[in-house]
């Protein structure tokens, strides 16, 4: 680098140019998290839904899922497994049923822990990951296999 | 023999200890992990895959931040040419924050996590069960606390000595981490607006602040082995956190592209993330460009190595992995996927990890009274380990890149109905795992070499 450009210089670019761009990231945020509703509809956000994220986070599930792409790769994608696995129809036995054949203990197979949790914890539980399927996430996942 | 310019510098020995130690845990809990990959049902009862997941990341994290307090603790009382404002207060903290750090860890292993959320009362403030975050809310205060009571005793040391420019680098970086932390305190109910405020402590630290105290530290550990001209090198900092923070801050955006987001994120994610390789690869212009302008030889060759490491992988594991996927019509396809574990390991290793070690091999000498380095078989030894690690890092990159872009291959591309489920996919991974497995071995090997390093000695001639 030529002598002219000096130490002085580089950190006015330094402090000037993070404030400058922090600033822009703030407002971006600010504007996001106004046009947000539209797309993650919490209006449909029951206690129930609220409840199932509550037992989300207290069992780590996340440990070992990913949702929307976000978390351990171990275990299958949920943002989408509602649509994946029933739906309206079937969803909420399939779960039921699910949770409670754990662990399948199939030799040599990833194994899902039991959490012994209550029908009313497991049916609060598909209410989040129904909520949570049908967020607006601009068509990810690129098919239903998550 | 005293080698220390301040006495006050040695606090920052059981950091650096400690930090060692965490990281032994760490690689251990990633071979459970890398092994139930593979034999899914390996230790499944007594070490669920989510606790064994959740020990890895976390001791990594802490082990980092143990890294990172050292390294300040070493470096501030030097570049403002004072003592440290209170050693006592360092050293109180580090044994809150040891014990913090252990009860913790002994928590995910000994109770299911739902027991620890209760016994930690996470329902009166629900902080929990967050990839990262996964530590109890009074643990999260405890950071806090450590966090505050560390700023406080650097920020009055540097306000009664020289303020060099690595040292306002440093405190800025520490500061902001501190203060991005705070956001892993905001859990609403609402999913999509808790993934988008967590970003800001994932994506903010080690895209933005954490590379700040990268730069401090690299800058600092090249001007002691260089010679070169504070002046010039302090220069280049500025620049390269520049560069760092201007695409880096926008660049998060990079993680908004799938979550109730409006479209415009993608354009701007992609075209700032795209920039942020540049810093990277300045920094290794940077480092070769003054080691060979030097103007002593210094006898550690160990840390002069790991200064030039940490420049190239990390400019391969976030630069170069990093952009690969970082293109919103790319992640698409890969987002949460095994490119995004490949990725995420080169990049915390070659970054963080190895300039953790690169200050750790400067100042270790110094602080056990050995001199400006270690013996000579000492740094063979370290070096050793340094080709190890380093060496099987890259091929546990590879061997995950590969695995990736297979899953991507069969689960991604096809259409609903063709595609494979994704227990299917993993099945036809397996190669890749065990491969990875092997590689994980290796670094393990070259850990203990490493570490052996510390208790090598010159031969004495008979
Ligand atoms: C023996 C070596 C290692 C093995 C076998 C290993 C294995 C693993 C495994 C299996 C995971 C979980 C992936 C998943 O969620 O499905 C993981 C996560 C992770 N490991 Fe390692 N690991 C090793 C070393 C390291 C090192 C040296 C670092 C960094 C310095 C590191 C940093 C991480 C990070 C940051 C994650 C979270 C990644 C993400 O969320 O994308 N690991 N590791
Ligand atoms: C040293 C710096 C960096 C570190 C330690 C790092 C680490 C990580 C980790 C651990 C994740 C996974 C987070 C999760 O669990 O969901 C991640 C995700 C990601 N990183 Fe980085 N990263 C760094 C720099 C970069 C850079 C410079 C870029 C872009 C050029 C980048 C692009 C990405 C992208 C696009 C993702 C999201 C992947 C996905 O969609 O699944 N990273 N990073
Ligand atoms: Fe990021």
């Amino acid at each position: 680098m030529s002598e002219r450009f000096t130490k002085g210089m580089a950190r006015n670019i330094y402090y000037g140019g993070s404030v400058f761009f922090f600033l822009i990231f703030l407002a971006l945020t600010y504007h996001t998290t106004k046009v947000m509703p539209e797309r993650d509809h919490r209006e449909n956000i029951t206690e129930a839904v609220a409840h199932g994220k509550e037992l989300w986070e207290e069992n780590n599930c996340i440990g070992c899922h990913s949702l929307i792409g976000e978390g351990a790769y171990f275990a299958p994608e949920l943002g989408n497994v509602y649509k994946r696995r029933g739906g309206e129809a079937g969803f909420k036995a399939f779960l039921n049923g699910w949770m409670k054949a754990q662990p399948l203990n199939i030799p040599g197979r990833r194994q899902m822990p039991n959490f012994h949790l209550s029908d009313k914890e497991i049916d609060d539980l598909a209410e989040f990951l129904k909520w949570t399927s049908e967020l607006d996430t601009n068509d990810w996942p690129p098919n239903i296999e998550g | 023999m005293n080698t220390l310019k301040y006495q006050s510098q040695a606090v920052a020995k059981p950091y650096f200890i400690f930090a060692l130690i965490l990281f032994v845990g760490q690689i251990l809990f990633g071979l459970v992990m890398g092994l139930q990959y593979v034999v899914g049902d390996f230790l499944a009862g007594a070490i669920p895959f989510n606790v064994a997941r959740m020990v890895h990341t976390n001791l990594l994290i802490v082990w980092l931040l143990f890294g990172f307090m050292g390294a300040a603790y070493y470096m501030v009382p030097e570049e403002s040419e004072t003592e440290l404002y209170s050693p006592k207060l360092a050293i109180i903290l580090f044994w809150i924050f040891a014990a913090a750090g252990v009860a913790t860890i002994l928590g995910y292993l000994l109770v299911p996590y739902s027991t620890l959320a209760h016994y930690t009362l996470n329902e009166l403030w629900p902080t929990m069960g967050r990839e990262f975050l996964e530590q109890p809310t009074i643990t999260k205060i405890g950071i806090v606390i450590v966090c505050l009571g560390f700023l406080f005793n650097l920020g009055m040391t540097i306000l009664k000595g020289r303020k060099t420019a690595i040292n306002m680098v440093l405190m800025t970086g520490l500061i902001g981490l501190a203060v991005f932390f705070l956001f892993a305190f905001y859990n609403p109910t609402n999913l999509a607006l808790d993934k988008y405020f967590w970003w800001f402590v994932v994506h903010l630290w080690v895209e933005g602040v954490w590379e700040l105290i990268m730069g401090a530290i690299l800058a600092y550990v090249l001007i002691k082995v260089t010679g070169v001209d504070r002046e010039v090198i302090e220069k280049w900092l500025y620049v390269i956190i520049a560069m760092a923070l201007i695409s880096g801050i926008l660049g998060t955006g990079h993680h908004f592209y799938w979550l109730t987001t409006p479209e415009y994120w993608q354009w701007v994610g992609s075209i700032f993330s795209a920039i942020e390789p540049l810093p990277f690869f300045a920094m290794v212009l940077y480092a070769f460009n003054m080691v060979n302008r030097r103007r002593r030889e210094h006898p550690n060759k160990a840390a002069t190595l790991w200064a030039l490491g940490t420049s190239v992988m990390a400019f391969l594991g976030a630069g170069v992995w990093g952009f690969l996927h970082t293109l919103a019509p790319v992640n698409y396809y890969t987002h949460g996927s095994q490119i995004t574990a490949a990725h995420g390991h080169m990049a915390f290793y070659g970054a963080y990890a190895m300039i953790v070690m690169t200050i750790i091999s400067y100042a270790m000498p110094k602080l056990r009274g050995i001199g400006e380095a270690n013996c000579n078989r000492a740094q063979v030894r370290e070096m050793w380990g340094f080709w190890l690690m380093t060496v099987a890092m890259v091929f546990i990159t590879l061997f995950l890149t590969g695995a990736g872009v297979l899953q991507v291959w069969l689960q991604r591309i096809p259409e609903s109905g063709e595609a494979l489920s994704f227990m299917v996919t993993q099945d036809k991974l397996a190669i890749f795992y065990w491969l990875r497995e092997i590689a994980g071995v290796f670094f393990l090997i070259g850990l203990i070499s490493y570490i052996s390093s510390f208790w090598v000695k010159e031969k004495i001639a008979s």
